[in-house]
């Protein structure tokens, strides 16, 4: 038999060459994985030891708190509040349906919409929702869900809602300004983030705390100008106005005449900052600053002011007003109410066209240029706010005598509200023209001499006829208070032509005699009784005017005037256009 | 009446010194790693102290029983586990998408463990019985004992434990003297075979051999076992993090840490230099149950000491192969380091059936 043992020698001892075979084999095998666990832990230990590390040691970043934002005495309208944000890595979330239910009732989630966060869509991270207030997190953490994590952050809550909002603006789920002040003043009010190292485990649980590497620095706290009580009161008198006149928009701004000072800044329609599921591009937009439109009347005064200061005209001088009625070329300028002739401060009383035309062709279109630009108009009104618009002033050269002419009342030129608001600070504070300020300041900032102080008088006693009995605004009037101001009553262009759809405004300021406060208006398509400035904006200024100055305890300077002799709601003799 | 030193030397007379010393080191060492394995579960080091006492009295009775006894019992326990596998193929517990597990009562086994050590005793037993004569037919015939239960394991599917069931028979032949023409011939059909096997494997299976060339190709699927483990092994460096320190298998990224997986936790806890002194102790072990196979006093008793010496010399090899990243993942458990009381008392059965051959040396001369 060749195949086969030699079963003699089986009997007595295992062939020794085959013990011997093997023995080598193994003795061989123990070798290599020596060599191999020494190339491992040797050789290639830093590497592995490097790879190892990177398992566990992770650096996570440390949200810094964001910067409060308060109104100028100190209350709050933006501020962060602990929040955590819940996320799940879906290969290693496991839930029982009781679970499910629990979780879905938690986070006020339908239970197909949580099933399809954890099941559907691409990649293992998901958010299970973001910004869940601290305590229903830790009640989410309770049902200790494998898979299931929480990450620290902040959740922005704004105190005053929408009376705020279009001013402050918001962040998005990152933290980081969308709109408004939270926009503008990103950089200061965002934080830095910090950064700890840490140990994790392969869930991804925190298991141990190693070091801080940037501690994280949080945002800093913004202080505007804007007083919320006033804030409050403008914000209630334009919902209430846009209401009551049927209009589609309106925007109120309200300056202190010193400091160039920022007090209120309301927007109609408006949005909860708070609550933001559903949004429409109209109830965003900050009108006031974003939005331009054609003055119309209120552009009025800079015409005369002009004239005035170039020594053309004195309030007192006649001008020929044609019964008006007024041709150039082929065009009409007419007035509501025609006169034959008016003095320069009755073309500002009863809002004549053709008395401002008149006046604005007997100025070189330079010189009118230069004031309506040296007033701001054409130019952003550089606040730092997102969409800031600058409006239009077309350059003098291209001008023709028909657009000089209707340019002088407001139309063919585009400012906005804000725009409109600063440049009749002129009348108010000696013909200086400041800054403007979203911030509080301490002391009023260097101005710009941009008409003689005399002018200013001039054309601020004219304002003041306004809101006479004879004047276009009689509703504008505050009680115990001599006010000056001027009404617009704009016709809206749409696709290069002047529509039935008007822009009522009003631009104001008192008391007259020391002025303090500035109050713009504007109510876009009223579509009520009436469409003048002088009724729709008017009561709007007169209201919150009023209530702001016994607001801040500013003393009458007119206490004669206690009972008005004109019903406010009467229209009055002579409306403007 | 014996004094207690009269007891104490009966009760220890058939336990090899050699043997039973380097056993207490490892499995001293054994639970100071479950101990950290197991995230310091004074539970699971209590269980496995259960275990070990089983294991230990299992080893005894093995001494102190005579190899001619143990030659009775063999094909017995061979026709059970034979049986216990069909029975599990019938109607085992799936669980891992594989066949292993049978339920008898209380009890849950896993024969497959139960044929790892009845296979080499039976195939020994066969020789043995046909004492003088054996001749190419016993081959064939030992080759069927062995490739039955292999193929029923193979089936489960479990093909790491069925390669050492069958390694376990094949040292048996081997012994016995199976010639260097037919291995040398089955190894070229092995080879030649190669392509076809590999064409039978299950896609896990292909998966795990192709991860061994190269571990990062699936980082986070196939080669994430090896991967990890490897890491844990090279954290450890020359001298180990320390006991308790290990990171990989604390922060669970080590899979079966317990398990098949304990010596990655071992070396990164104690480095090369722990790693070493665990395979002298191993060597120690191997060596003196090749020692005691040559001065075995029966066929029977030097085919099953040269046999299960080898066997344990396997699982060492294949499960630190496995853990270094040079072979494919099997499930197979570290001698002496692993949780689990199945595989400690199949090993201390071995320790104990290489005790008894020992002690019984001298018995036939007598």
């Amino acid at each position: 038999m060749n195949v086969g043992v030699n079963s003699a020698r089986l009997n007595l001892r295992l062939e020794g060459w085959r013990s011997r075979l093997l023995l080598t084999v193994l003795l061989a095998s123990f070798l290599g994985l020596v060599g191999r666990a020494a190339w491992l832990q040797g050789f290639h230990a830093g590497f592995l030891q490097q790879k190892g590390q990177e398992r566990y040691s992770r650096v996570i970043e440390m949200p810094a708190s964001r910067g409060i934002i308060r109104d100028r005495n100190g209350q709050p309208l933006a501020i962060s509040t602990p929040s955590e944000s819940l996320w799940a890595s879906r290969e290693d979330v496991e839930l029982s349906a009781e679970q499910s239910r629990q979780l879905a009732s938690l986070l006020h989630m339908d239970r197909k919409e949580l099933d399809q966060r954890l099941n559907g869509g691409r990649g293992n991270f998901v958010y299970l929702k973001r910004q869940v207030p601290p305590e229903v997190a830790q009640q989410v953490m309770a049902l200790k869900i494998p898979g299931l994590f929480q990450q620290h952050g902040f959740h922005r809550a704004y105190p005053k809602g929408e009376e705020t909002a279009h001013l402050v603006g918001f962040t998005d789920a990152d933290d980081r300004g969308q709109e408004g002040v939270e926009l503008a003043f990103q950089s200061s009010l965002g934080g830095l983030s910090g950064a700890r190292r840490v140990i994790k485990d392969r869930a991804g649980h925190i298991i141990e705390d190693v070091e801080s590497i940037r501690v994280p620095r949080p945002g800093k706290d913004i202080t505007l100008s804007v007083d919320a009580r006033i804030q409050h009161l403008a914000y209630r008198e334009l919902r209430n106005a846009v209401a009551v006149n049927k209009a589609k928009a309106g925007a109120v701004v309200v300056l202190d005449t010193r400091t160039g000072e920022v007090l209120a800044l309301a927007n109609y329609p408006d949005y909860d900052p708070n609550n933001r599921e559903h949004l429409s591009g109209a109830q965003l937009r900050n009108r006031a600053i974003t939005d331009t439109f054609e003055p119309g009347s209120t552009m009025k005064p800079f015409t005369i002011a002009t004239a005035l200061e170039v020594g053309k005209v004195t309030p007192n001088t006649v001008i020929p007003t044609g019964g008006g009625q007024m041709t150039i070329g082929s065009n009409v300028i007419r007035d509501t109410h025609p006169a034959t002739a008016l003095t320069v401060s009755e073309v500002i009383q009863h809002s004549s066209n053709v008395g401002a035309a008149r006046i604005a062709l007997s100025l070189p279109s330079e010189t009118l240029w230069n004031m309506f630009t040296d007033v701001g108009f054409g130019q952003t009104p550089k606040l730092g706010f997102p969409g800031e618009a600058g409006g239009r002033v077309r350059p003098y050269r291209t001008w023709k005598p028909i657009e000089q002419a209707t340019m002088s009342y407001g139309n063919g030129i585009s400012v906005s509200l804000i725009q409109l608001a600063r440049a009749y600070t002129i009348f108010a504070d000696d013909g200086v023209l400041k800054p403007l300020s979203l911030t509080r300041i301490s002391a009023p900032p260097a101005g710009r001499q941009v008409i003689s102080p005399q002018t200013a008088h001039e054309v601020k006693d004219m304002l003041e006829l306004v809101v006479k009995p004879e004047g276009t605004a009689p509703a504008a009037r505050v009680r115990g208070y001599r006010v000056a101001g001027k009404t617009g009553t704009a016709h809206k262009v749409s696709g290069g032509r002047y529509t039935n759809r008007y822009v009522a405004s009003f631009v104001g300021f008192a008391p007259a005699s020391a002025p303090r406060l500035l109050i713009a208006v504007m109510i876009d398509e009223p579509s009520g009784a009436s469409y003048y400035g002088g009724t729709v904006a008017g009561p709007v200024f007169s209201n919150l005017m009023g209530s702001t100055l016994q607001l801040l305890g500013i003393p009458p300077d007119d206490p004669g005037s206690s009972a008005f002799s004109v019903p406010v709601a009467k229209p009055t003799a002579s409306e403007d256009t | 009446m014996p004094t207690i030193k009269e007891l104490r030397q009966r009760f220890l007379a058939p336990l090899d010194p050699t043997l039973f010393n380097t056993c207490l080191i490892l499995t001293a060492l054994g639970l100071i790693v479950q101990y950290s394995a197991s995230g310091s579960d004074m539970v699971k080091v209590l269980s496995q102290v259960r275990n070990l006492g089983l294991a230990f009295a299992a080893m005894w009775v093995m001494a102190v029983t005579p190899p001619h006894k143990i030659e009775r019992v063999v094909f017995p326990i061979y026709v059970v586990a034979l049986v216990a596998l069909v029975a599990v193929a019938l109607f085992g517990e799936v669980s891992h998408g594989a066949r292993r597990w049978l339920h008898l009562g209380p009890l849950r086994l896993q024969p497959s463990e139960l044929m790892k050590i009845a296979l080499p005793l039976a195939l020994a037993g066969y020789f043995e019985w046909r004492g003088k004569s054996i001749n190419w037919r016993d081959f064939v015939v030992a080759a069927l004992l062995l490739l039955i239960p292999v193929a029923l394991v193979i089936r489960q599917p479990d093909l790491g434990t069925a390669l050492l069931i069958a390694s376990s028979g094949f040292y048996v032949l081997y012994f016995a003297g199976l010639s260097w023409k037919v291995m040398g011939g089955l190894l070229a059909a092995g080879l030649a075979s190669l392509p076809l096997v590999w064409h039978l494997l299950h896609d896990y299976q292909r998966k795990r051999i192709l991860t061994l060339l190269d571990p990062t190709q699936d980082p986070l699927g196939a080669g994430y076992h090896t991967l990890q483990s490897m890491i844990a092994l090279g954290s450890g460096g020359l001298f180990g993090k320390g006991w308790l320190q290990g990171t990989q298998s604390h922060l669970d990224f080590l899979p079966e840490h317990t398990t098949d997986f304990v010596f990655a936790v071992f070396g990164e806890e104690f480095g090369l230099l722990g790693e070493l002194v665990f395979l002298v102790a191993m060597l120690v072990i191997i060596t003196r149950g090749f020692f005691i196979a040559n001065e075995g006093s029966t066929p029977f008793a030097r085919l099953v000491a040269g046999a299960l010496s080898m066997t344990l010399f396997t699982y060492t090899f294949v499960n630190m192969g496995m853990v270094s990243g040079i072979l494919p993942v099997v499930g197979v458990p570290l001698p002496f380091l692993s949780y689990g009381g199945t595989s400690l008392v199949t090993l201390f059965i071995s320790i104990g059936i290489l005790m008894s051959v020992h002690h019984h040396r001298k018995l036939v001369k007598q």
